[in-house]
């Protein structure tokens, strides 16, 4: 580790200048982005979008994405070194534009080359998508040899457009690139914004922004939500401390009141969320609250103990076929058909077993040994429950249908809507065990493991009970989450729990930020609601979200809002040095690395 | 099979061996359609398994230059993370270039039929299958034992750093890993060809998974281990649900091969936390 030091050097050594970009990256950029693009084009995207107006009529989706590529390679390529200490900060100036522009230059050649061998040649025997519909879109209805030119120029201009934003001031930046953002939010996701438009009574706004509703966004909507939303980022921009910080230098009584005012507001608001958005969007609320809540558990697991658990869907089938047997009347083999608010002790029980029967055999393992262990177990649940052998008990592939909806007492809880409020409780529930036993004596040996389980036990943490009582507290945690899943579809089949759902757990807390709790809540929306509302891209979803993992984990490994100590472990000084040497290093072997640090 | 040095999961491995096999088919149906692939199908069979070894080993060494290079000296869950990014990526990635549809291989005359051998039947093309994987595993044992490269990607496999030091260039080094790792799996997708004629963008996910676990079953940085552990899982897989469940008058037994290949998975490594042949090495690691 790096240590930490805050204190200024004394500023009599000069600094060094930190070299300026280097064209050669510019142009490997390039070359990487022309196969980005021709990917892009020859995968389907590009033809499949074209109908689709980002903001009608003059910026159709499918070539939007085509020079949105550029336009990253540009900006990558424009990406000033990391400034690192005792040396001068980079300089940006023509140089980045004109790198930018160069990787977009060669991005379009590489769309160019494939357009002329699309006309040469007819390649659709191999891949599928290279349809004389894809030579319309990309040569815009030119002659190919005006097209290449004319592509080419897009691109390098998307480049330097991508490189420019790197000059842009910094308060001018951080406002107008949300405010993009909030301008493809609006586009891409018309129907939620409809539907929020009907239900708060505003629908004026729906003929203000769309061309109908659950249309594309007009000009005057871009221009709208852009405008607005700049004004709002600029306004905050300008603050030079955020509420966070303010609301930490109140005086003790009056920061409770603001905090207590504050969960309140956030109550309401999520009181009415269901009956504003109605089903639909209700029904993908409540699988992320689903998710959520297995993500709460397994961040148990595998952030604080450290315990790599692949199978951990083993965990969510269990509570959800222990849900099923004991409230439907469908059960094949014992049906005693109580209700599932009595049902959940033994769902409880029934998760803790599991959790124990899973945590046993690995107490001796680490590592992969215990992940891949896991997943066999979760292959083994999911296996069984599917066998004819057990069918007589589980129901087999047929699963078990007919699972009564949710009751308490008067209340029943049968459309999404309902199910809104009792997963949100658990959900509350979950957070709050979190964070509770965060600092507990269970949650200090858990991390304590996580650091060195050989050093933990030299000290006197019982591993045996640490590993067991993660493992339980992260198997109750899921079951609930199962049993809210089986009552809520009304019925259980054992192909929902497959690998894929351990995987996306997974996932989901690791690009949230693992150990935060909001970081975990923001990865579900994230990774469950935005692919449930964006159906029409459900074709391409996966390559989207294999992109997105790979490009945040690159740039952000610790998640969205990572807790304190683990942004800490991946942004070590140390790691900003190897990446500079890696760039720039071979060049001047002499004095590499830096010696100002005191 | 080159999990070992790498030490983490590649889910990736198992897309890279699909794109092999994906290559494997296009070649073949090309060649299927000259004269070549009757008048001389061992020739052929070579090019094919040139093809699928060439493309797999490129997009190897494009996967690790873009998703793990970067990420060297991260905790090893960022890894892990865009190792199940790549997978997908290359996975919707091959069902946009060529589609969802499922490819059926085209036969190879030759290696139709079957033989008799000392009271088995056996298929032809199992048994090229078979030589053909006997024959890459001792290239590679010899490789990775007798060679210079490969003594440089044990010592990387074993200290990463103290390797640095004497000199070997762990880059390269772990690039040639890759490399090597990612011609396995494209001879692996060709002969895959072979013996399940069907093939589509989601055949990798569950071989790749297969291959990890042998890999742990065998004990992690041992390419002997490796070995074995494919072999016993794929004993496990295939006698164990007939041996040991059809005892018991447990109906459709064949559906439970993979809680057999599980279980035996857990009961090996409750007893031998590390693998069948688990150094030492990897105990005091952790």
């Amino acid at each position: 580790m790096s240590q930490v030091v805050d204190a200024p050097v004394p500023v009599e050594v000069e600094l060094r200048p930190t070299p300026p970009i280097e064209m050669r990256r510019a142009v490997r950029l390039g070359l990487s982005g022309a196969a980005a693009m021709v990917l892009v084009a020859a995968t389907g995207i590009v033809a499949t979008f074209q109908p689709r107006m980002v903001i009608d009529p003059i910026v159709p989706l499918g070539t939007m994405f085509l020079y949105l590529v550029a336009f990253a390679f540009g900006w990558m390529a424009a990406q000033p070194p990391p400034t690192l200490e005792g040396f001068a900060p980079a300089v940006v100036g023509m140089r980045n534009v004109v790198a930018g522009a160069l990787a977009g230059l060669l991005a379009g050649l590489g769309v160019g080359v494939l357009l002329i061998l699309m006309t040469v040649f007819d390649l659709r025997g191999v891949f599928i998508e290279l349809s004389p519909e894809l030579v319309e879109i990309l040569s815009l209805g030119l002659p190919v040899g005006a097209a290449v030119a004319v592509i080419a120029l897009i691109s390098a201009a998307a480049g330097a457009l991508g490189a420019g934003v790197h000059l842009i001031p910094t308060r001018f930046r951080r406002s107008l690139m949300p405010a993009l953002i909030w301008v493809a939010f609006f586009s891409l996701l018309t129907d939620l914004f409809g539907q929020l438009f009907v239900g708060l009574k505003i629908d004026f706004m729906i003929d203000l922004l769309y061309t109908s509703r659950g249309g594309a966004l007009t000009v005057v909507g871009a221009v709208v939500v852009l405008v607005l939303f700049f004004a709002l980022y600029w306004y905050l921009g300008g603050r030079d401390n955020t509420l966070r910080e303010r609301v930490q230098a109140m005086p003790k009584d009056k920061r409770v009141r603001w905090q207590i005012g504050a969960a309140a507001l956030i109550l309401v608001v999520l009181y009415f969320i269901p009956k504003l958005m109605g089903p639909f969007v209700s029904q993908i609320l409540v699988t992320a609250g689903i998710y959520l809540l297995m993500a709460l558990g397994l961040n148990i697991v595998v952030g604080y103990a450290g315990l790599l658990d692949l199978g951990y869907v083993a965990f969510f089938a269990v509570g959800a076929y222990a849900g099923a047997i004991l409230t439907s009347p469908q059960s094949p083999a014992l049906s005693p058909e109580l209700t599932l608010v009595a049902a959940i002790p033994f769902v409880m029980i029934a998760a803790a077993i599991a959790g124990i029967v899973v945590a046993t055999p690995v107490i001796r393992m680490r590592g992969d040994y215990l992940a891949i262990v896991t997943l066999g177990f979760g292959e083994i649940a999911r296996i069984l429950l599917n066998s004819e052998w057990l069918a007589p008990y589980f129901g087999g592939a047929q699963g078990i249908t007919n699972i009564p909806d949710l009751q308490v007492g008067p209340l029943t809880f049968s459309t999404p809507q309902d199910y809104f409020y009792p997963v949100f409780l658990f959900v509350l529930l979950a957070a709050y065990i979190t964070l509770a036993v965060q600092n507990s004596r269970w949650g200090r040996a858990w991390m304590a493991m996580r650091e060195d389980e050989s050093v933990a036990e030299a000290m006197g943490v019982n591993i045996v009970t640490a590993k067991l009582s993660a493992f339980v507290v992260g198997a109750v945690l899921a079951s609930f989450g199962g049993a809210l899943f089986g009552s809520q579809i009304g019925s259980v089949f054992p192909h929902s729990f497959d690998i894929v759902v351990s995987i996306t757990i997974l996932v989901i807390i690791i690009v949230g930020g693992m150990g935060s709790v909001p970081g975990v809540t923001l990865g579900a929306l994230v990774l469950i609601v935005l692919p449930n509302l964006l159906r029409e891209f459900s074709e391409f979803q996966f390559l989207f979200y294999g992109v997105l993992l790979i490009a945040m984990m690159l740039k952000r490994p610790e998640g969205f809002i990572p807790s304190k100590r683990r942004a800490q472990e991946l942004h070590s000084e140390e790691l900003a040095q190897d990446a500079w040497l890696e760039i720039y290093g071979e060049k001047d072997q002499v004095e590499t690395v830096p010696e100002g640090r005191a | 099979m080159v999990y070992g040095v790498l030490r983490f999961i590649n889910f990736a491995h198992g897309e890279v061996f699909m794109v092999g096999a994906m290559m494997a088919f296009y070649v073949a149906s090309g060649l299927s359609t000259t004269s070549l692939w009757t008048s001389n199908p061992i020739v052929s069979l070579l090019i094919v398994l040139l093809a699928s070894m060439i493309t797999s080993t490129s997009v190897a060494v494009i996967i690790e230059r873009i998703a793990y290079r970067p990420l060297r000296g991260a905790p090893r869950l960022i890894p892990l993370i865009t190792s199940i990014g790549a997978s997908f990526t290359i996975q919707y990635l091959v069902r946009g270039l060529v589609g969802p549809s499922t490819k059926a291989f085209p036969r190879i005359e030759p290696l139709r039929g079957t033989f008799e051998f000392g009271g088995f039947v056996i298929l032809r093309s199992q048994v090229v299958v078979i030589v053909a994987a006997l024959a890459m595993m001792l290239l590679l044992y010899l490789f990775v034992e007798k060679t210079r490269t490969g003594k440089s990607m044990r010592a990387v496999s074993e200290d990463a750093e103290t390797a640095a030091l004497m000199g070997i260039d762990v880059d390269r080094t772990i690039v040639k890993v890759f490399a090597v790792g990612g011609a396995m799996a494209g001879v692996a997708g060709a002969l895959w060809g072979l013996v399940f004629p069907s093939l589509n963008f989601f055949s990798g996910f569950l071989p790749g998974i297969k291959a990890f676990t042998s890999a742990v079953l065998g004990g992690i940085g041992n390419i002997v281990g490796a070995m074995l552990g494919g072999v016993s899982l794929g004993i496990f897989e295939s006698v164990g649900p007939s041996l040991v469940l059809a005892g018991y008058e447990i109906p459709a037994f064949s559906q439970l091969k993979d809680v057999v290949a599980y279980s035996a998975l857990v009961l090996v490594l409750i007893f031998r936390p590390t693998g069948i042949l688990g150094e030492r090495l990897a105990q005091e690691r952790g």
